[in-house]
């Protein structure tokens, strides 16, 4: 593919909102998982990564008939890094009909939903009239938010594709990009603690008891957290900075096997991973370091697993982040392509955190603390339910 | 900034897919959609998923069998092999039932949700089953722009046939919520909407198209049953389009997708 550059990203989740914070957290190898204390799922003995400062933030009134959790965590996003800002100077470069909005996630405003049907009229079952369907809990809310926050014109659209949702964004973008159809795009993803989700994993009993353990031989599963990731991307300039961060590749595949499990083998995953490294025309030795999906739930770190080995063999560094950030679920892509863009930028390779004793069976150089090695080109995988699979290529301009 | 080098959006429709209340395959419903015949509104009859193995029959739900059966009919006319195509599935509200039934749950006493009704509430579960169904491990995507689903989903399957150079399968789909939600978001009946798309011409093509995005205003349908349909079923925004080639002539139709776009569709029938 031709390459795409990263020209502003921002990153909020439970290690803090920003950029600043989240790469403090992760120099400093700290998780942000706490037992779960989120209304209404008490019962539940597992940790969640929420984010602290969520319920300060206001959406503006012209937008009110938005508000709900996953929109004012989009806010506060947005509200980060100077992240607004950059999007403006895009639409006064190229208007605002030329900036697309492409956004991952899995849940959008299904709480809000959630609690509409705590409160249904008792005698007709009506939902509340304060429910707004359109704006909150149709899948498209997000996006439709944040085009309305910045006044946009131009296509887009929510990919809901569960935990790869905010990875196949990029891809999206990028070919938009490359027809000429719009000429900035902001991709990423929200995703928001809900009963569904918390449940959800709940019944097919893939909630830790405690913090994530990914690839440990005694992981019992994944912890949900939530997120808010977006990446301005745009065309290459002429000239580009070193630190400039380029979007490479892109490879995306199906399991074709089960709903809700992997293929054992991560045959899928393989050919997402062998597609992003076609698309970036690079070879697996020239990937310096893999963020892996790796989810912390057994059968899921086994088939990324296989998939990496079989491709990369057991040479080249690799961790998952979701030990300290949880599994944000469709906004996981987006969270963890700009968590591979600071290691480009700041030159490190971040450590998985709480794994204390790495799987035998799963041959693959693993990372359990950081490493100072400054890589030039780094893969982030994202995997998730329905077989859908999703590995992008990132890499330093120089 | 580096020019933008623009790539043409075209394509060639080999396949086209279609069930709806009254419109019962693309065969039957040509003569509707084209003037010949009236259009009839009645019950849609939604075909058993036979292209699941048994387990995922016994899980699926009406949006994804209304989903498959539109992706199989298309494929089965453009005499196509399905593991060779990407796919592009696009839906306002994918499975209303199973969000309902969740919901009812998690508002309960006991929150306890079956792992099945967990899976099929994801907005790619039809295309998951797809999957299973066709054995095709190449991409699949699923979009949601609430009205404008059935746009961003053609949009979307144009650059992968045009930027990436494959055939792409597009399913465009809706099935009814039930109450309390169908109050929220009336759909009225299930429908789908599928177009096999490929870059280059073949044997069994059916006609070319050429796509722009745009602010042209969009047509309307002249039938005010279908028109009503058109406006009511986020999929059904595509029912100009297919107006136009059910007429088999050259020319263009303008399509909804979201408010100030329009989507700018040149139709050159092949012979």
């Amino acid at each position: 593919m031709t390459p795409v550059c990263l020209s502003h990203f921002t990153a909020s989740s439970c290690l803090g909102c920003g950029l600043d914070a989240t790469l403090t957290a992760l120099r400093a190898q700290r998780g942000g998982l706490a037992p779960c204390r989120f209304e209404g799922a008490g019962d539940l003995v597992t940790y969640v990564g929420e984010v602290p400062q969520l319920d300060d933030c206001a959406l503006p009134s012209r937008l009110t008939e938005y508000e709900c959790r996953n929109n004012r965590l989009a806010l506060l996003g947005l509200q980060q890094d100077g992240f607004s800002g950059a999007v403006e100077q895009a639409c006064a470069r190229y208007g605002r009909g030329r900036v697309g909005v492409l956004l991952g996630t899995s849940t959008a405003g299904m709480l809000q939903a959630e609690q509409a049907y705590a409160r249904r009229t008792p005698n007709t079952g009506a939902l509340p009239d304060d429910f707004i369907y359109r704006t909150t809990h149709n899948s498209y809310s997000l996006a439709a938010f944040v085009r309305a926050y910045f006044h946009l014109a131009g296509p887009a659209m929510v990919v809901s594709t569960a935990c790869s949702s905010s990875a196949k964004v990029f891809a999206s973008a990028a070919r938009l990009l490359a027809a000429g159809i719009i000429d900035a795009a902001i991709v990423g993803g929200v995703d928001s603690l809900c009963l569904t989700t918390l449940y959800g994993f709940n019944s097919l009993e893939l909630l830790s008891p405690e913090p994530c353990r990914p690839f440990d031989s005694d992981r019992k599963g994944l912890s949900i957290g939530e997120a808010a990731a977006f990446v301005l991307l745009e065309r290459p300039p002429a000239s580009l900075d070193a630190d400039t961060v380029l979007l490479l590749g892109t490879g995306e595949s199906s399991d074709a096997y089960h709903m809700s499990s992997p293929h054992p083998d991560g045959r899928g995953a393989a050919l997402a991973m062998a597609a992003a490294l076609r698309s970036a025309g690079l070879q697996a030795a020239d990937i310096d370091y893999i963020n892996l999906h790796g989810t912390a739930t057994p059968s899921n770190d086994a088939a990324e697993g296989q998939a990496v080995t079989a491709l990369f063999g057991s040479r080249t560094p690799a961790s998952s982040v979701k030990g300290a950030t949880g599994h944000t679920l469709g906004a996981a892509g987006g969270l963890e392509a700009v968590i591979s863009a600071l290691a480009l930028q700041y030159g490190f390779l971040p450590g998985g955190i709480n794994t204390l004793h790495l799987d035998p069976a799963i041959p693959i150089r693993y990372l359990s603390t950081n490493s100072a090695m400054a890589p030039r080109r780094v893969m982030s995988n994202s995997f998730g339910f329905g077989g859908t699979n999703c590995s992008l290529v990132l890499g330093r301009a120089l | 900034m580096a020019s933008p080098t623009t790539i043409i959006l075209n394509a060639w429709i080999d396949g086209i897919g279609l069930l709806g209340p009254g419109l019962d395959h693309w065969a039957e419903a040509r003569p509707i959609l084209a003037g010949a015949t009236d259009y009839a509104p009645r019950p849609v009859v939604v075909p058993p998923p036979v292209v699941l193995p048994p387990p995922e029959r016994r899980r699926v739900g009406l949006a994804a069998k209304v989903a498959l059966a539109v992706a199989q009919e298309a494929i089965t006319t453009a005499h196509v092999d399905a593991t060779q195509l990407a796919a592009v599935f696009s839906s306002s509200g994918a499975d209303g039932d199973n969000c309902d039934a969740l919901c009812r749950v998690l508002a309960s006493d006991d929150r306890h949700i079956s792992p099945t009704r967990f899976h099929n509430s994801v907005h790619n579960a039809a295309a998951g089953y797809w999957g299973i169904a066709s054995g095709a491990m190449t991409p699949a995507t699923a979009l949601c722009a609430y009205d404008g689903s059935f746009g961003a989903g053609l949009l979307e399957a144009l650059t992968q046939v045009a930027v990436d150079g494959v055939g792409t399968l597009l399913v465009t789909y809706e099935a009814p919520y039930p109450e309390p939600l169908h109050a929220k978001r009336p759909h009225p009946a299930a429908f789908g909407l599928a177009l096999v798309l490929m870059p280059q011409p073949g044997p069994h093509s059916l006609a070319a198209l050429h796509v722009e995005v745009t602010q042209t205003p969009f047509d309307r349908l002249p039938d005010a049953n279908l028109e009503a349909l058109r406006l009511q079923i986020p999929s059904a925004r595509g029912l100009p389009l297919l107006r136009l080639l059910a007429q088999g002539r050259a020319g263009q139709v303008i399509l909804e997708y979201l408010d100030p776009l329009s989507l700018t569709v040149d139709v050159l029938p092949c012979s």
